[in-house]
Protein backbone atom coordinates (compact mmCIF):
# COMPACT_ATOMS: atom_id res chain seq x y z
CA UNK A 1 0.00 0.00 0.00
CA UNK A 2 1.22 3.56 -0.85
CA UNK A 3 1.09 5.77 2.14
CA UNK A 4 0.39 9.05 0.73
CA UNK A 5 -1.02 9.63 -2.86
CA UNK A 6 -1.83 13.15 -4.33
CA UNK A 7 -3.35 13.22 -7.88
CA UNK A 8 -4.01 16.32 -9.40
CA UNK A 9 -3.95 18.60 -6.95
CA UNK A 10 -5.02 22.27 -7.39
CA UNK A 11 -4.74 25.28 -5.15
CA UNK A 12 -4.99 28.81 -5.82
CA UNK A 13 -4.31 31.67 -3.53
CA UNK A 14 -6.34 34.66 -5.39
CA UNK A 15 -4.96 34.60 -9.11
CA UNK A 16 -1.75 33.13 -7.16
CA UNK A 17 -1.80 29.31 -8.21
CA UNK A 18 0.13 28.17 -5.55
CA UNK A 19 0.15 24.59 -6.82
CA UNK A 20 -1.16 23.17 -10.27
CA UNK A 21 -2.18 19.65 -10.82
CA UNK A 22 0.58 17.71 -9.13
CA UNK A 23 0.83 14.26 -8.77
CA UNK A 24 2.77 12.56 -6.12
CA UNK A 25 3.13 9.43 -3.91
CA UNK A 26 5.32 7.95 -1.19
CA UNK A 27 5.79 4.21 -0.60
CA UNK A 28 6.47 2.95 2.74
CA UNK A 29 10.20 3.21 3.50
CA UNK A 30 10.53 5.57 1.09
CA UNK A 31 12.32 8.95 1.65
CA UNK A 32 11.43 11.76 -0.73
CA UNK A 33 12.32 15.11 -1.00
CA UNK A 34 10.53 17.89 -2.50
CA UNK A 35 13.01 20.65 -4.12
CA UNK A 36 12.04 23.57 -5.11
CA UNK A 37 12.44 27.90 -4.90
CA UNK A 38 11.14 29.75 -2.45
CA UNK A 39 7.60 29.89 -2.93
CA UNK A 40 7.41 26.82 -5.48
CA UNK A 41 4.65 25.17 -3.35
CA UNK A 42 6.17 22.97 -0.94
CA UNK A 43 4.66 24.12 2.20
CA UNK A 44 1.14 24.40 0.75
CA UNK A 45 1.54 20.89 -0.35
CA UNK A 46 2.36 19.85 3.25
CA UNK A 47 -0.35 21.31 4.94
CA UNK A 48 -3.07 20.31 2.44
CA UNK A 49 -1.59 16.63 3.07
CA UNK A 50 -2.30 17.03 6.68
CA UNK A 51 -5.64 18.79 6.34
CA UNK A 52 -5.06 22.44 6.95
CA UNK A 53 -5.64 24.11 4.34
CA UNK A 54 -8.15 22.66 1.80
CA UNK A 55 -7.12 21.79 -1.89
CA UNK A 56 -9.55 23.65 -5.10
CA UNK A 57 -8.97 20.27 -6.79
CA UNK A 58 -7.74 16.83 -7.03
CA UNK A 59 -7.21 13.77 -4.51
CA UNK A 60 -5.27 13.39 -1.41
CA UNK A 61 -5.07 10.03 0.47
CA UNK A 62 -3.14 9.80 3.71
CA UNK A 63 -2.74 5.86 5.06
CA UNK A 64 -5.94 5.55 3.27
CA UNK A 65 -7.54 8.00 4.76
CA UNK A 66 -8.47 11.80 3.92
CA UNK A 67 -6.30 14.28 5.01
CA UNK A 68 -7.17 15.66 8.12
CA UNK A 69 -9.10 13.11 9.47
CA UNK A 70 -8.77 11.10 12.70
CA UNK A 71 -7.14 8.16 11.44
CA UNK A 72 -4.78 10.00 9.43
CA UNK A 73 -4.20 12.67 12.03
CA UNK A 74 -3.13 9.73 14.52
CA UNK A 75 0.03 7.88 12.30
CA UNK A 76 1.10 10.94 10.49
CA UNK A 77 3.62 13.76 12.36
CA UNK A 78 4.71 17.00 11.00
CA UNK A 79 7.16 19.40 11.35
CA UNK A 80 6.34 22.54 10.48
CA UNK A 81 8.86 25.33 8.92
CA UNK A 82 9.11 27.50 11.38
CA UNK A 83 8.45 25.41 14.46
CA UNK A 84 7.18 27.48 17.42
CA UNK A 85 6.61 26.25 20.24
CA UNK A 86 5.20 28.47 23.74
CA UNK A 87 8.37 30.14 25.52
CA UNK A 88 6.81 30.02 29.15
CA UNK A 89 7.14 25.76 28.68
CA UNK A 90 10.47 23.50 29.32
CA UNK A 91 11.49 20.96 26.29
CA UNK A 92 9.86 18.20 28.84
CA UNK A 93 6.66 20.30 29.39
CA UNK A 94 6.11 20.42 26.31
CA UNK A 95 7.02 17.04 24.92
CA UNK A 96 4.77 15.60 27.78
CA UNK A 97 1.92 17.58 26.41
CA UNK A 98 2.66 16.39 22.34
CA UNK A 99 2.38 12.88 23.88
CA UNK A 100 -0.24 13.40 26.10
CA UNK A 101 -2.42 14.27 22.79
CA UNK A 102 -0.92 11.15 21.40
CA UNK A 103 -2.43 9.20 23.87
CA UNK A 104 1.01 8.02 25.14
CA UNK A 105 2.56 8.65 29.20
CA UNK A 106 4.52 12.17 29.64
CA UNK A 107 7.20 10.52 31.13
CA UNK A 108 8.67 9.50 27.79
CA UNK A 109 9.99 12.87 27.04
CA UNK A 110 13.09 12.75 28.43
CA UNK A 111 14.35 9.62 25.94
CA UNK A 112 12.96 11.23 23.24
CA UNK A 113 14.66 14.49 23.80
CA UNK A 114 17.51 12.59 24.72
CA UNK A 115 17.39 11.08 21.36
CA UNK A 116 17.67 14.37 19.80
CA UNK A 117 20.13 15.94 21.93
CA UNK A 118 18.33 18.04 24.49
CA UNK A 119 18.25 16.13 27.51
CA UNK A 120 20.29 19.03 29.35
CA UNK A 121 18.09 21.32 28.03
CA UNK A 122 14.69 19.41 28.86
CA UNK A 123 13.66 21.47 31.86
CA UNK A 124 14.72 24.83 30.71
CA UNK A 125 12.24 26.89 29.28
CA UNK A 126 11.80 26.61 25.10
CA UNK A 127 11.80 30.86 25.16
CA UNK A 128 15.29 30.22 26.58
CA UNK A 129 16.50 27.85 23.35
CA UNK A 130 18.32 28.88 20.53
CA UNK A 131 17.11 28.13 16.91
CA UNK A 132 18.47 25.15 16.45
CA UNK A 133 17.83 23.47 19.98
CA UNK A 134 13.70 24.94 18.73
CA UNK A 135 14.41 22.76 15.19
CA UNK A 136 15.38 19.77 17.41
CA UNK A 137 12.40 20.18 19.88
CA UNK A 138 10.28 20.02 16.56
CA UNK A 139 11.64 16.38 15.53
CA UNK A 140 11.11 15.32 18.42
CA UNK A 141 7.80 15.35 18.54
CA UNK A 142 7.70 14.20 15.23
CA UNK A 143 9.22 10.79 16.34
CA UNK A 144 6.77 10.59 18.65
CA UNK A 145 4.27 7.07 18.75
CA UNK A 146 6.01 5.22 15.52
CA UNK A 147 4.39 7.39 12.61
CA UNK A 148 4.04 6.11 10.00
CA UNK A 149 3.90 9.11 7.48
CA UNK A 150 6.47 12.11 8.21
CA UNK A 151 5.84 15.53 6.72
CA UNK A 152 9.11 17.60 7.55
CA UNK A 153 9.18 20.85 6.23
CA UNK A 154 13.04 21.62 6.21
CA UNK A 155 13.51 19.50 8.89
CA UNK A 156 17.21 20.68 8.76
CA UNK A 157 17.19 24.08 9.13
CA UNK A 158 19.14 25.95 11.86
CA UNK A 159 20.57 22.15 12.39
CA UNK A 160 24.83 22.42 12.40
CA UNK A 161 26.06 19.90 10.52
CA UNK A 162 26.37 17.20 13.03
CA UNK A 163 23.07 17.61 14.11
CA UNK A 164 22.09 17.24 10.34
CA UNK A 165 24.28 13.83 10.23
CA UNK A 166 21.94 12.57 13.43
CA UNK A 167 18.92 13.53 12.10
CA UNK A 168 19.77 11.65 8.85
CA UNK A 169 20.41 8.41 10.82
CA UNK A 170 17.47 9.20 12.59
CA UNK A 171 15.59 9.06 8.96
CA UNK A 172 16.92 5.89 8.06
CA UNK A 173 16.27 4.19 11.08
CA UNK A 174 12.68 5.40 10.41
CA UNK A 175 12.66 4.49 6.96
CA UNK A 176 13.54 1.16 7.66
CA UNK A 177 11.27 0.87 9.86
CA UNK A 178 8.34 0.90 7.30
CA UNK A 179 7.37 4.90 7.91
CA UNK A 180 6.90 7.25 4.20
CA UNK A 181 8.80 10.39 4.86
CA UNK A 182 8.29 13.32 2.43
CA UNK A 183 10.92 16.32 3.63
CA UNK A 184 11.79 19.37 2.07
CA UNK A 185 14.65 21.56 1.89
CA UNK A 186 16.90 23.89 0.74
CA UNK A 187 20.33 21.72 1.11
CA UNK A 188 20.64 20.55 -1.75
CA UNK A 189 24.03 18.28 -1.28
CA UNK A 190 22.79 16.02 1.77
CA UNK A 191 19.43 15.63 -0.21
CA UNK A 192 21.96 13.67 -2.46
CA UNK A 193 22.86 11.35 -0.39
CA UNK A 194 20.02 10.82 2.09
CA UNK A 195 17.05 10.13 0.10
CA UNK A 196 16.23 7.39 -1.98
CA UNK A 197 13.57 9.87 -4.91
CA UNK A 198 13.54 13.88 -5.68
CA UNK A 199 10.69 15.45 -6.71
CA UNK A 200 11.05 19.01 -7.97
CA UNK A 201 8.61 21.34 -7.69
CA UNK A 202 8.56 24.94 -10.04
CA UNK A 203 6.09 27.31 -9.40
CA UNK A 204 3.55 24.68 -8.75
CA UNK A 205 4.44 22.46 -11.43
CA UNK A 206 6.04 18.82 -10.51
CA UNK A 207 8.68 19.26 -12.97
CA UNK A 208 10.70 16.10 -12.14
CA UNK A 209 10.22 13.24 -9.70
CA UNK A 210 12.48 10.11 -9.96
CA UNK A 211 15.17 8.60 -8.40
CA UNK A 212 18.98 10.86 -8.70
CA UNK A 213 19.87 8.52 -11.29
CA UNK A 214 17.02 8.37 -13.32
CA UNK A 215 17.01 12.40 -12.85
CA UNK A 216 20.88 12.37 -14.50
CA UNK A 217 20.22 9.67 -17.11
CA UNK A 218 17.00 11.96 -17.66
CA UNK A 219 18.73 15.24 -17.94
CA UNK A 220 21.44 14.59 -20.21
CA UNK A 221 23.95 16.95 -18.57
CA UNK A 222 27.24 16.53 -19.74
CA UNK A 223 30.38 15.07 -17.70
CA UNK A 224 32.91 17.07 -16.63
CA UNK A 225 36.53 14.81 -16.36
CA UNK A 226 39.44 16.60 -14.45
CA UNK A 227 43.30 15.67 -16.13
CA UNK A 228 46.28 15.81 -14.01
CA UNK A 229 48.98 15.94 -16.72
CA UNK A 230 52.99 15.37 -15.77
CA UNK A 231 54.79 18.43 -15.15
CA UNK A 232 55.12 20.27 -17.97
CA UNK A 233 52.77 18.37 -20.38
CA UNK A 234 49.63 20.01 -19.55
CA UNK A 235 49.45 22.05 -22.98
CA UNK A 236 49.97 18.50 -25.01
CA UNK A 237 47.92 17.02 -23.41
CA UNK A 238 45.04 19.45 -23.91
CA UNK A 239 45.72 19.65 -27.53
CA UNK A 240 45.58 15.88 -27.70
CA UNK A 241 42.02 15.96 -26.35
CA UNK A 242 41.03 19.14 -27.77
CA UNK A 243 40.16 20.37 -24.35
CA UNK A 244 39.69 24.02 -23.47
CA UNK A 245 40.03 24.94 -20.22
CA UNK A 246 43.55 24.47 -18.22
CA UNK A 247 45.75 25.46 -15.44
CA UNK A 248 49.44 24.80 -15.40
CA UNK A 249 49.21 21.20 -14.61
CA UNK A 250 45.04 20.32 -14.74
CA UNK A 251 43.35 19.89 -18.13
CA UNK A 252 39.32 20.36 -17.72
CA UNK A 253 37.22 18.52 -20.28
CA UNK A 254 33.70 18.55 -20.53
CA UNK A 255 31.93 15.82 -22.92
CA UNK A 256 28.09 14.24 -23.38
CA UNK A 257 26.75 11.43 -21.26
CA UNK A 258 27.51 8.82 -23.85
CA UNK A 259 31.02 10.50 -24.85
CA UNK A 260 32.30 9.45 -21.54
CA UNK A 261 33.94 5.82 -22.46
CA UNK A 262 35.54 7.06 -25.40
CA UNK A 263 37.07 10.02 -24.09
CA UNK A 264 38.46 7.99 -20.84
CA UNK A 265 39.85 5.44 -23.46
CA UNK A 266 41.79 8.63 -25.48
CA UNK A 267 43.14 10.13 -22.08
CA UNK A 268 44.58 6.38 -20.92
CA UNK A 269 46.13 6.09 -24.56
CA UNK A 270 48.22 9.47 -23.53
CA UNK A 271 50.06 7.11 -20.91
CA UNK A 272 52.71 8.62 -19.31
CA UNK A 273 51.39 12.15 -19.94
CA UNK A 274 48.42 11.60 -17.79
CA UNK A 275 48.68 11.09 -13.52
CA UNK A 276 45.47 11.13 -12.68
CA UNK A 277 41.75 11.26 -14.21
CA UNK A 278 39.02 12.44 -11.77
CA UNK A 279 35.50 12.22 -13.42
CA UNK A 280 32.81 14.60 -11.94
CA UNK A 281 29.26 13.26 -12.46
CA UNK A 282 26.78 16.34 -12.46
CA UNK A 283 25.70 17.31 -8.94
CA UNK A 284 22.48 17.85 -7.97
CA UNK A 285 22.44 21.28 -8.18
CA UNK A 286 23.41 20.83 -12.05
CA UNK A 287 20.34 19.18 -12.38
CA UNK A 288 17.97 20.72 -10.09
CA UNK A 289 19.08 24.08 -12.09
CA UNK A 290 18.33 21.96 -15.34
CA UNK A 291 14.50 20.93 -14.64
CA UNK A 292 13.73 24.53 -12.90
CA UNK A 293 15.10 26.28 -15.61
CA UNK A 294 13.79 24.74 -18.35
CA UNK A 295 9.90 24.49 -17.10
CA UNK A 296 10.31 28.53 -16.63
CA UNK A 297 11.41 28.99 -20.68
CA UNK B 1 -10.35 13.26 27.52
CA UNK B 2 -6.85 13.27 28.86
CA UNK B 3 -5.92 15.23 25.71
CA UNK B 4 -7.97 18.52 27.08
CA UNK B 5 -6.51 17.33 30.21
CA UNK B 6 -3.11 17.54 29.15
CA UNK B 7 -4.07 20.93 27.47
CA UNK B 8 -5.71 22.39 30.42
CA UNK B 9 -2.73 21.68 32.41
CA UNK B 10 -0.12 23.29 30.18
CA UNK B 11 -2.49 25.98 29.91
CA UNK B 12 -2.69 26.85 33.39
CA UNK B 13 0.97 26.34 33.70
CA UNK B 14 1.56 28.90 31.00
CA UNK B 15 -1.27 31.34 32.60
CA UNK B 16 0.93 30.65 35.83
CA UNK B 17 3.82 31.85 34.37
CA UNK B 18 2.52 34.35 32.46
CA UNK B 19 1.51 35.96 35.54
CA UNK B 20 -2.13 35.49 34.80
CA UNK B 21 -2.88 34.08 38.23
CA UNK B 22 -1.26 36.40 39.85
CA UNK B 23 -2.85 39.55 38.10
CA UNK B 24 -5.69 38.15 38.73
CA UNK B 25 -5.80 36.78 42.21
CA UNK B 26 -4.31 39.94 43.54
CA UNK B 27 -6.98 42.42 41.54
CA UNK B 28 -10.17 40.28 43.28
CA UNK B 29 -8.21 40.68 46.39
CA UNK B 30 -7.07 44.23 46.35
CA UNK B 31 -10.95 45.21 45.14
CA UNK B 32 -12.47 43.02 47.55
CA UNK B 33 -10.03 44.49 50.60
CA UNK B 34 -11.13 47.52 49.56
CA UNK B 35 -14.83 47.26 49.53
CA UNK B 36 -14.72 45.51 53.22
CA UNK B 37 -12.95 48.98 54.11
CA UNK B 38 -15.38 50.88 52.89
CA UNK B 39 -18.44 49.20 54.13
CA UNK B 40 -17.45 49.17 57.69
CA UNK B 41 -19.41 51.73 58.65
CA UNK B 42 -22.66 50.66 60.25
CA UNK B 43 -25.13 49.78 58.32
CA UNK B 44 -28.04 49.21 61.41
CA UNK B 45 -31.33 50.39 59.82
CA UNK B 46 -31.23 47.77 57.10
CA UNK B 47 -31.40 44.75 59.38
CA UNK B 48 -28.93 42.71 57.11
CA UNK B 49 -25.74 41.00 58.42
CA UNK B 50 -22.38 41.92 57.49
CA UNK B 51 -21.86 39.49 54.96
CA UNK B 52 -24.51 40.20 53.18
CA UNK B 53 -24.08 44.05 52.51
CA UNK B 54 -20.39 42.88 51.70
CA UNK B 55 -21.76 40.07 48.78
CA UNK B 56 -24.09 42.91 48.09
CA UNK B 57 -20.96 45.37 47.33
CA UNK B 58 -19.26 42.08 45.61
CA UNK B 59 -22.00 41.31 43.51
CA UNK B 60 -21.82 44.94 41.93
CA UNK B 61 -18.04 44.78 41.79
CA UNK B 62 -18.38 41.36 39.93
CA UNK B 63 -19.97 42.62 37.36
CA UNK B 64 -17.46 44.40 36.10
CA UNK B 65 -14.59 42.62 36.58
CA UNK B 66 -15.67 39.08 35.95
CA UNK B 67 -16.13 39.68 32.52
CA UNK B 68 -13.50 41.88 31.37
CA UNK B 69 -10.91 39.54 33.18
CA UNK B 70 -12.73 36.74 31.63
CA UNK B 71 -11.92 38.73 28.10
CA UNK B 72 -8.74 39.33 28.38
CA UNK B 73 -7.53 36.14 29.63
CA UNK B 74 -10.10 34.07 26.70
CA UNK B 75 -8.09 36.33 24.08
CA UNK B 76 -4.92 35.43 24.24
CA UNK B 77 -5.32 31.94 24.58
CA UNK B 78 -6.25 31.48 20.19
CA UNK B 79 -5.26 34.70 18.72
CA UNK B 80 -1.64 33.99 20.39
CA UNK B 81 -1.27 30.66 19.66
CA UNK B 82 -1.98 31.51 15.86
CA UNK B 83 0.44 34.60 16.40
CA UNK B 84 3.13 32.55 17.62
CA UNK B 85 2.41 30.05 15.31
CA UNK B 86 1.90 27.06 17.32
CA UNK B 87 -1.69 26.63 16.41
CA UNK B 88 -0.75 24.28 12.88
CA UNK B 89 1.29 22.02 14.91
CA UNK B 90 -1.68 21.41 17.17
CA UNK B 91 -3.87 21.11 15.16
CA UNK B 92 -2.37 18.13 13.16
CA UNK B 93 -2.56 15.76 15.98
CA UNK B 94 -5.45 13.79 16.90
CA UNK B 95 -7.41 15.66 18.76
CA UNK B 96 -10.19 17.47 17.96
CA UNK B 97 -10.71 21.97 18.17
CA UNK B 98 -13.55 21.10 20.77
CA UNK B 99 -10.95 19.76 23.13
CA UNK B 100 -8.54 22.16 22.62
CA UNK B 101 -11.09 24.68 23.30
CA UNK B 102 -12.56 22.64 26.39
CA UNK B 103 -8.92 22.30 27.75
CA UNK B 104 -8.10 26.13 27.55
CA UNK B 105 -11.18 26.92 29.02
CA UNK B 106 -10.96 24.76 32.23
CA UNK B 107 -7.48 26.28 32.61
CA UNK B 108 -8.79 29.46 32.70
CA UNK B 109 -11.91 28.58 34.55
CA UNK B 110 -9.79 26.93 37.58
CA UNK B 111 -7.87 30.61 37.62
CA UNK B 112 -10.81 32.45 37.74
CA UNK B 113 -11.93 30.33 40.33
CA UNK B 114 -9.03 30.25 42.37
CA UNK B 115 -9.21 34.41 42.09
CA UNK B 116 -12.68 34.63 43.57
CA UNK B 117 -12.05 31.88 46.39
CA UNK B 118 -9.42 34.64 47.48
CA UNK B 119 -10.85 37.70 47.12
CA UNK B 120 -14.76 36.91 47.68
CA UNK B 121 -12.44 34.69 51.04
CA UNK B 122 -10.74 37.61 52.05
CA UNK B 123 -13.52 40.13 51.96
CA UNK B 124 -15.66 37.37 54.08
CA UNK B 125 -12.87 37.01 56.84
CA UNK B 126 -13.30 41.11 56.72
CA UNK B 127 -17.04 40.64 57.57
CA UNK B 128 -16.72 37.81 60.00
CA UNK B 129 -14.15 39.78 62.18
CA UNK B 130 -16.64 42.96 62.43
CA UNK B 131 -19.94 40.66 62.73
CA UNK B 132 -20.75 37.44 64.46
CA UNK B 133 -23.88 37.35 62.74
CA UNK B 134 -22.14 37.13 59.73
CA UNK B 135 -22.78 33.75 58.93
CA UNK B 136 -26.27 34.44 57.83
CA UNK B 137 -24.38 35.41 54.56
CA UNK B 138 -22.78 32.40 53.80
CA UNK B 139 -25.71 30.95 51.48
CA UNK B 140 -25.59 34.32 49.25
CA UNK B 141 -21.57 34.15 49.34
CA UNK B 142 -21.67 30.72 48.03
CA UNK B 143 -24.02 31.48 45.28
CA UNK B 144 -21.91 35.23 44.42
CA UNK B 145 -18.85 32.47 43.73
CA UNK B 146 -20.92 29.91 41.21
CA UNK B 147 -22.99 32.36 39.67
CA UNK B 148 -19.45 34.24 39.29
CA UNK B 149 -17.90 31.36 37.91
CA UNK B 150 -21.12 31.02 35.54
CA UNK B 151 -20.35 34.74 34.30
CA UNK B 152 -16.98 33.87 33.50
CA UNK B 153 -17.18 31.15 31.81
CA UNK B 154 -19.64 32.85 29.49
CA UNK B 155 -17.35 35.87 28.88
CA UNK B 156 -14.38 33.15 28.40
CA UNK B 157 -17.02 31.63 25.60
CA UNK B 158 -17.12 34.88 24.25
CA UNK B 159 -13.57 35.86 24.00
CA UNK B 160 -12.92 32.75 22.26
CA UNK B 161 -15.27 33.32 19.84
CA UNK B 162 -14.09 36.69 19.18
CA UNK B 163 -10.28 36.04 19.07
CA UNK B 164 -10.93 33.25 16.59
CA UNK B 165 -12.43 35.76 14.19
CA UNK B 166 -9.95 38.52 14.77
CA UNK B 167 -7.11 35.92 14.90
CA UNK B 168 -4.38 38.97 15.36
CA UNK B 169 -4.17 39.74 19.54
CA UNK B 170 -3.89 43.15 19.07
CA UNK B 171 -7.12 43.48 17.46
CA UNK B 172 -8.83 40.44 20.18
CA UNK B 173 -7.59 42.76 22.75
CA UNK B 174 -9.28 45.98 21.30
CA UNK B 175 -12.24 44.01 20.58
CA UNK B 176 -12.50 42.61 24.19
CA UNK B 177 -12.35 45.83 25.56
CA UNK B 178 -14.44 47.00 23.28
CA UNK B 179 -17.04 44.27 23.71
CA UNK B 180 -17.08 45.04 27.77
CA UNK B 181 -16.98 48.20 27.08
CA UNK B 182 -20.79 47.96 25.37
CA UNK B 183 -22.17 45.06 26.91
CA UNK B 184 -21.46 46.39 30.73
CA UNK B 185 -21.26 50.38 30.57
CA UNK B 186 -23.30 51.31 27.39
CA UNK B 187 -25.61 48.81 27.24
CA UNK B 188 -26.99 49.70 31.46
CA UNK B 189 -26.50 53.45 30.70
CA UNK B 190 -28.42 53.25 27.62
CA UNK B 191 -31.55 51.41 28.99
CA UNK B 192 -31.66 53.91 32.09
CA UNK B 193 -31.56 56.51 29.35
CA UNK B 194 -34.77 54.56 27.74
CA UNK B 195 -36.20 54.04 31.03
CA UNK B 196 -36.00 57.76 31.74
CA UNK B 197 -37.44 58.43 28.71
CA UNK B 198 -40.49 56.34 28.83
CA UNK B 199 -41.46 57.15 32.13
CA UNK B 200 -42.77 53.90 33.24
CA UNK B 201 -44.77 53.09 30.11
CA UNK B 202 -44.87 50.09 27.94
CA UNK B 203 -41.09 49.72 27.42
CA UNK B 204 -40.07 50.30 31.37
CA UNK B 205 -42.82 47.30 32.32
CA UNK B 206 -42.89 45.19 28.80
CA UNK B 207 -39.41 45.40 27.10
CA UNK B 208 -37.14 46.18 30.13
CA UNK B 209 -37.10 43.02 31.98
CA UNK B 210 -36.52 40.90 28.79
CA UNK B 211 -33.57 43.16 28.00
CA UNK B 212 -32.14 43.01 31.60
CA UNK B 213 -32.19 39.31 31.34
CA UNK B 214 -30.31 39.04 28.08
CA UNK B 215 -27.30 40.56 29.14
CA UNK B 216 -25.52 38.18 30.74
CA UNK B 217 -23.85 40.37 33.40
CA UNK B 218 -27.30 42.03 34.22
CA UNK B 219 -28.82 38.72 35.08
CA UNK B 220 -25.90 38.10 37.09
CA UNK B 221 -26.74 41.35 38.98
CA UNK B 222 -30.50 40.45 38.96
CA UNK B 223 -29.71 36.77 40.35
CA UNK B 224 -27.92 37.39 42.95
CA UNK B 225 -29.63 40.88 44.77
CA UNK B 226 -32.99 38.70 43.88
CA UNK B 227 -32.07 35.48 45.46
CA UNK B 228 -31.93 36.70 49.01
CA UNK B 229 -34.21 39.39 50.83
CA UNK B 230 -30.81 40.36 53.07
CA UNK B 231 -28.56 41.47 49.86
CA UNK B 232 -31.60 42.59 48.18
CA UNK B 233 -32.49 45.03 51.49
CA UNK B 234 -28.63 45.99 51.56
CA UNK B 235 -28.36 46.80 47.58
CA UNK B 236 -31.50 48.82 47.94
CA UNK B 237 -32.99 46.81 44.74
CA UNK B 238 -36.63 48.10 43.88
CA UNK B 239 -38.92 48.42 40.73
CA UNK B 240 -39.19 46.35 37.12
CA UNK B 241 -36.03 44.31 38.58
CA UNK B 242 -37.40 43.31 41.94
CA UNK B 243 -40.14 41.84 39.38
CA UNK B 244 -38.05 39.37 37.81
CA UNK B 245 -38.19 36.11 39.33
CA UNK B 246 -34.35 34.51 40.29
CA UNK B 247 -34.88 31.77 38.56
CA UNK B 248 -35.33 33.45 35.09
CA UNK B 249 -31.93 35.58 35.48
CA UNK B 250 -30.75 31.68 36.84
CA UNK B 251 -31.31 30.36 33.37
CA UNK B 252 -29.91 33.13 31.61
CA UNK B 253 -26.63 33.22 33.40
CA UNK B 254 -26.81 29.19 32.75
CA UNK B 255 -27.52 29.60 29.00
CA UNK B 256 -24.52 32.18 27.85
CA UNK B 257 -22.45 30.08 28.70
CA UNK B 258 -23.47 27.05 26.37
CA UNK B 259 -24.74 29.24 23.79
CA UNK B 260 -20.80 31.46 23.90
CA UNK B 261 -18.99 28.15 23.68
CA UNK B 262 -21.32 27.03 20.66
CA UNK B 263 -20.40 29.84 19.09
CA UNK B 264 -16.59 29.59 19.82
CA UNK B 265 -16.43 26.27 18.57
CA UNK B 266 -17.93 27.42 15.52
CA UNK B 267 -15.30 30.24 15.00
CA UNK B 268 -12.37 28.20 16.03
CA UNK B 269 -13.71 25.62 13.72
CA UNK B 270 -13.36 28.38 10.92
CA UNK B 271 -10.00 29.04 12.06
CA UNK B 272 -7.60 27.86 8.75
CA UNK B 273 -3.94 28.36 10.30
N1 LIG C 1 -2.08 31.83 3.13
C1 LIG C 1 -1.67 32.24 1.91
N2 LIG C 1 -2.29 33.27 1.31
C2 LIG C 1 -1.91 33.68 0.08
N3 LIG C 1 -0.90 33.14 -0.60
C3 LIG C 1 -0.23 32.12 -0.06
C4 LIG C 1 -0.57 31.62 1.23
N4 LIG C 1 0.26 30.61 1.53
C5 LIG C 1 1.09 30.49 0.48
N5 LIG C 1 0.81 31.39 -0.48
C6 LIG C 1 1.48 31.53 -1.79
O1 LIG C 1 1.62 30.26 -2.36
C7 LIG C 1 2.87 30.12 -2.98
C8 LIG C 1 3.60 28.91 -2.43
O2 LIG C 1 3.97 29.15 -1.09
P1 LIG C 1 4.70 28.06 -0.19
O3 LIG C 1 4.76 28.57 1.20
O4 LIG C 1 4.06 26.76 -0.41
O5 LIG C 1 6.18 28.04 -0.81
P2 LIG C 1 7.43 27.17 -0.40
O6 LIG C 1 7.76 26.31 -1.56
O7 LIG C 1 7.20 26.50 0.88
O8 LIG C 1 8.57 28.27 -0.24
P3 LIG C 1 9.79 28.36 0.78
O9 LIG C 1 10.91 27.61 0.19
O10 LIG C 1 10.10 29.82 0.82
O11 LIG C 1 9.35 27.85 2.09
C9 LIG C 1 3.60 31.43 -2.77
O12 LIG C 1 3.45 32.20 -3.92
C10 LIG C 1 2.88 32.07 -1.62
O13 LIG C 1 2.91 33.45 -1.74
MG1 LIG D 1 7.99 26.61 2.71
Amino acid sequence: MTHLILSRLTKTFGRETALDDVSLSVAPGERVALLGHNGAGKSTLMKIVLGLIPADAGRVEVLGAPPGSPQARAQVAYLPENAAFHPALTGEEQMGLYLRLRGQSPRDARPLLDRVGLGSAATRRIGTYSKGMRQRVGLAQALIGRPRLLILDEPTSGLDPVSRREFYAILDDLAADGAAILLSSHALTEVEARTDRIAILSRGVVVADDTLAGLRRNAALPTRMQIAARPGAADEVAEALQAGGRNGVTVDLVCAADEKLDRLGRIAALGPLVEDVEILPPSLKDIYDHYSRREAK
Amino acid sequence: MTAALGLAGCEFRIALRNRWVAIVIAMMALFALVLAAAGSAPTGALGADRLSVTVASLTSLAVYLVPLVALLMSFDAIAGEVERGTLPLLLTYPVSRGRVLLGKAAAHLATLAIAFAVGYGLAAGAAFAVDAEAARGLPALWRLFWSSLLLGAGFLGIGYALAAVARRPGAAAGLAIGLWLVAIVLYDLGLLAAVVADGGGAFTTDVFPWLLLANPADAFRLFNLASSEATAAAAGVGGAAAAIPAWQALLSITLWPLAAFALALQAFRKVTP
